[in-house]
């Protein structure tokens, strides 16, 4: 089993809830990413997604893609980033997500992106513009490499869907709470939950929810029906914020402190 | 589907290698109903009865296939045919998919309708199609497109659509693409994304082009009729390139008829200052499809130019990658200065002022004529018209003199 299947059985068996930050990596640079990602798992993360910027991320709100290009400033390639992951996992074992959009990852070439970013010490990945009708080649490339592949599952998911994207997913599926892009948003949608549901009669596999959630009432909320809250336009916002990127990993573990709050 | 067996696409979506359905799993669903209602819409009588009437009394078809007399002459060789899409109602064939969508989007009960849009002529398509239908309408336009097409905004503003400056990018077709697409994952159950060329995820390539053959079907039977045989050669310039496999679908098993694919070549051949996918782009996935795409050594997807709006777009539609792959259709590209001069020609020879992406086609003929034979047969798609151009040209031609 993965870090992130560990993970989260562990957190299930003791009745805990997973809390799982998004930051785009290389946002504002990749120093700064390397020093944050300790310092969120202090704050209580239990997985780190880290996002892989694209030109055209056709999922991502304004904030996100406002990251996007910050990161993309520096025509980072695959192989910085897990440059980045190497660095990260001299100080910190916590579980890593990558989440990104195909084309750099078909660019890089999938088995080789899959064999370099589990000798890195990533754990899994997500592809937000993959589903499992065209995602086999990719598989096979994540399994041969002990990576997860983690699928999304959407409100507008039929039933036959979700089962097919629990059957294609290993460490856990990932609930997008809202039909939409990514950002916060005031009121929690009310087709989280009965997604949630549909998404359990098909799996046992750990149930996370995401887009949308930025405060700490909604992050107890989605804990409420789920097995764990993903949070990340909210966190860049803060990351926005600030003047120099040396302030950045202080700032954004008391924010995840705040939302777990 | 109804499909070529030559270039499919096959049930999941695919062009051999091509194609596909690569979006975030929001959209899959609304795919899928899109697919089914597509499926379902053309067996019904009922609903081809309304194409084609819609298509007849409403866009003007069929098109005339005009004999270009004074042009062959210029070039020296060759009997050319126009295929006269510039005469249709809004004066582009981006009409046909136009109507033939919204007859869809009325068919699945949606509501509202949104659209991409590069030169303004699917924009300008799309707004007055849902004036027709009385439907909601936002057409998203990067904000240099606006600039460049200003005519066209306003035209889309007085049918009643909604238009959204895209500011994003290079803020042309591929940013209105990007910024449709995020409106349509979050308002998915009342929106119909009136998608304007072969591009995009499955089953956009396919019922595009479905929607656009009839240009192919009207032609063949006016070259029969003008000449009792069938041409020699095709060309027409591709953008997303549903003109182009419009013009062609039809003459895809002749093997004797060649086809020319012309791509906007901009101001040269460095990454960012053309649209030329197939000499300077790779496959990749862009926007739900898998194509040749022009992007960097990272897949980051590359800024294009090209002098027009229509052809400025990092990605081919899947279909015309497998053509190019297979070698049935030839692709090559017209750069601007080029595009500028035939413009000019078709204007002054024949008086029809082309748009700047059929000026490319135009261009290209005129560069192959030496390849022609005294009784080669060519027709030409001329994709539009130039009206909305004009202001650009003229600044243009200012600078150059």
């Amino acid at each position: 089993m993965s870090r992130i299947g560990k993970r989260l059985s562990e957190l299930k068996a003791s009745g805990g809830k997973a809390f799982i930050p998004f930051i785009v990596a290389g946002d504002p640079d990749l120093e700064t990413t390397v020093r944050l990602v300790p310092e969120l798992e202090r704050a209580g993360s239990d997985v780190v997604e880290l996002g892989i910027p694209f030109s055209d991320p056709v999922a991502d709100g304004p904030t996100i893609q406002r990251a996007g290009a910050r990161a993309l400033r520096h025509h980072y390639g695959f192989s910085d980033y897990l440059q980045a992951v190497r660095q990260i996992r001299n100080e910190s074992q916590v579980p890593l997500l990558l989440f990104s959009y195909y084309n750099p990852i078909f660019q890089y070439g999938l088995e080789s992106l899959a064999a370099e970013a589990q000798s890195a010490g990533v754990d899994g990945i997500l592809v937000t513009d993959i589903t499992p009708e065209e995602a086999d080649p990719y598989r096979a490339c994540l399994a041969a490499h002990d990576l997860d592949s983690i699928f999304l599952v959407a409100p507008t998911s039929s039933d036959r869907r979700i089962a097919k994207i629990a059957a294609c997913s290993t460490g856990l599926v990932y609930v997008v709470s809202r039909t939409g892009v990514t950002g916060a948003q005031q009121e929690l949608s009310a087709e989280v939950q009965p997604t949630v549901e549909r998404v359990r009669h098909h799996t046992q596999l750990p149930v996370v929810v995401g887009f949308g959630i930025s405060r700490p009432e909604q992050v107890r909320a989605v804990w409420a029906i789920s097995d764990g809250a993903v949070v990340g336009s909210a966190i860049v916002a803060e990351m926005e914020k600030l003047a120099t990127p040396g302030e950045i990993p202080a700032h954004v573990g008391g924010f995840c402190r705040y939302l777990l709050s | 589907m109804p499909s070529n067996t030559m270039t499919g696409p096959d049930e999941s979506g695919h062009f051999g290698p091509f194609g596909g359905r690569f979006v975030p799993e929001t959209l899959m669903g609304p795919l899928q109903e899109l697919e089914e209602a597509y499926k379902s819409a053309v067996k019904d009588p009922e609903f081809n009865a309304q194409l084609d009437a819609l298509l007849k009394n409403y866009a003007g078809r069929p098109t005339p296939l005009t004999r270009a007399d004074r042009l062959a002459a210029h070039i020296g060789k060759g009997r050319i045919y126009l295929k006269r899409e510039d005469l249709t109602h809004t004066g582009a064939h981006k009409i046909n998919n136009a109507i033939g969508q919204i007859l869809l989007a009325r068919r699945m009960g949606k509501t509202r309708i949104i659209a991409e849009t590069g030169a303004g002529q699917h924009g300008v398509a799309t707004a007055t199609v849902a004036a027709l239908f009385g439907m909601e309408c936002v057409i998203y336009m990067g904000t240099e497109d606006m600039r460049r097409q200003a005519l066209n905004v306003f035209r889309m503003r007085l049918l009643g659509a909604e238009v959204r400056g895209v500011d994003a990018g290079s803020c042309t077709l591929k940013d209105a693409i990007n910024e449709a697409m995020r409106d349509w994952v979050t308002n998915v159950s009342s929106t119909h994304y009136l998608l304007g060329s072969v591009l995009g995820a499955h089953p956009y390539p396919c019922l595009v082009r479905d929607f656009q053959k009839v240009i192919g079907r009207e032609a063949r039977a006016q070259v029969m009729q003008a000449e009792g045989r069938l041409p020699d050669l095709l060309i027409a310039c591709v953008g997303g390139g549903s003109n182009a496999i419009g013009l062609f679908y039809e003459f895809l098993n002749e093997p004797n008829i060649r086809m020319i694919g012309v791509e906007g070549g901009g101001r040269g051949m460095s990454l960012g200052d053309h649209a030329a996918r197939f000499s300077g782009g790779r496959k990749g996935i862009l926007q739900g499809t898998l194509s040749y795409v022009l992007q960097d050594e990272h897949g980051q997807i590359a800024g294009t130019h090209s002098i027009s709006a229509g052809l400025d777009y990092p990605a081919v539609g899947p279909e015309h990658s497998l053509l190019h792959d297979s070698g049935r259709v030839r692709y090559t590209s017209i750069q601007d200065d080029l595009a500028l001069d035939a413009f000019q020609t078709l204007s002054r020879k024949e008086g029809i002022i082309p748009a700047l992406e059929s000026a490319h086609a135009i261009a290209e003929l005129i560069r192959i004529a030496p390849e022609l034979d005294n009784d080669s047969i060519v027709i030409v798609n001329l994709s539009g018209r130039g009206d909305k151009d004009v202001n650009q040209i003229a600044e243009l031609l200012q600078n150059r003199s």
